[in-house]
């Protein structure tokens, strides 16, 4: 079992590698001893939730031509999520598409697209890591803020 | 000025958003706010209508007049971009209605888009957010339900002082002409 420390470095890395912005710790600040699981639960969800808009934006994304606005609309609310979770890199994969969609890229939105969900791979299986251990470590840690 | 120190506001959440609902939710609470939250400006309204409802019966079976407090709106917090009706549809539609126009409305968006955010206020929004919404913008939110509830219950007082005064003066009147009036 991770100590402490490690956990609190893994939770360091993901800020110091651009993973994870400012908004995550807004939502660890919104954990108490009667929400203590906000932050995971909220996680949980956008991963639920957003899975719906990633298989509509690469169903559109199949199409000949393509729909440009209703691909950034799509991503528009891809984007708004991500950007409520903290997820900084998935938000400016976000943000780099809809410049494409704007532009009439198809292979840049294409491209992007591709490059967005492997942050978003990636980015899940690290805060799944990160959950579990500060979950055995106890609930003290996963409601401690973070300075 | 007959408020209790427990007096929850209640808040009416509207976001298509299930992550932003999750969030102004526990956002809100943390504030010892009650919350209701839909996720359009269609079932917003249908709450609204249902509260208007409720609250006509109250005022005629009860004396009581917080028998509805649990019903009433005390604020409305609503997302922007939202398909079908929009939170400045919805904010017109508040405002265009005798019964919910004092209901103060504050609109959240995650795009900062200066006329939008004019066209908002100019229509009568309270205040506008930038998404994501942090706990020191919902700490703006109080101030505004302190000043509605002040002007409701000086609006109560004033209805209340006119109510005695007739009473009283059709109580003159009764005794003045026939002095048989027994009470």
């Amino acid at each position: 079992m991770a100590s402490r420390r490690q956990i609190a470095a893994m939770k360091q890395s993901l800020f110091d590698q651009d993973y994870l912005d400012e908004q995550f710790i807004q939502l660890e600040e919104l954990q108490d001893d009667a929400n203590p699981n906000f932050v995971e639960e909220i996680v949980t969800l956008y991963y639920r939730d957003s899975s719906r808009l990633v298989s509509n934006i690469e169903q559109a994304l199949e199409r000949n031509p393509l729909e440009f606005n209703r691909l950034d609309s799509l991503m528009h609310q891809f984007k708004g999520s991500s950007s409520s979770i903290g997820a900084k890199k998935v938000k400016a994969e976000c943000t780099l598409f809809r410049e494409y969609c704007r532009a009439g890229n198809a292979e840049g939105c294409k491209r992007s697209f591709q490059q967005l969900k492997r942050e978003y791979a990636t980015l899940r299986k690290k805060l799944e890591a990160y959950f579990q251990q500060a979950r055995q470590a106890g609930p003290f840690e996963a409601a401690r803020r973070s300075k | 000025m007959g408020m209790t120190a427990d007096t929850q506001f209640h808040v009416l959440a509207v976001d298509d958003s299930l992550i932003d609902r999750m969030l102004i939710e526990r956002l809100l609470k943390t504030s010892s706010f009650q919350v209701t939250a839909v996720d359009s400006g269609s079932k917003a309204l249908k709450f609204l209508g249902l509260n208007e409802d409720e609250q006509r019966k109250a005022d005629r079976v009860s004396v009581d007049s917080n028998s509805h407090q649990d019903l009433e709106v005390n604020l409305i917090i609503t997302d922007y971009c939202m398909p079908g009706m929009t939170g400045y549809d919805l904010l017109r539609k508040i405002k265009e209605s005798e019964s919910l126009k004092n209901i103060p409305v504050v609109i959240m968006s995650s795009e900062n888009v200066p006329s939008r955010i004019n066209r908002c206020l100019e229509e009568g929004a309270q205040e506008f957010f930038l998404k994501p919404v942090q706990q020191s913008d919902v700490n703006k939110l109080k101030p505004h339900l302190m000043k509605s509830k002040v002007e409701e219950e000086e609006e109560e007082d004033q209805f209340n002082n006119n109510k005695r005064k007739d009473m009283e003066e059709e109580t003159i009147h009764q005794i003045e002409p026939e002095q048989k009036y027994s009470s």
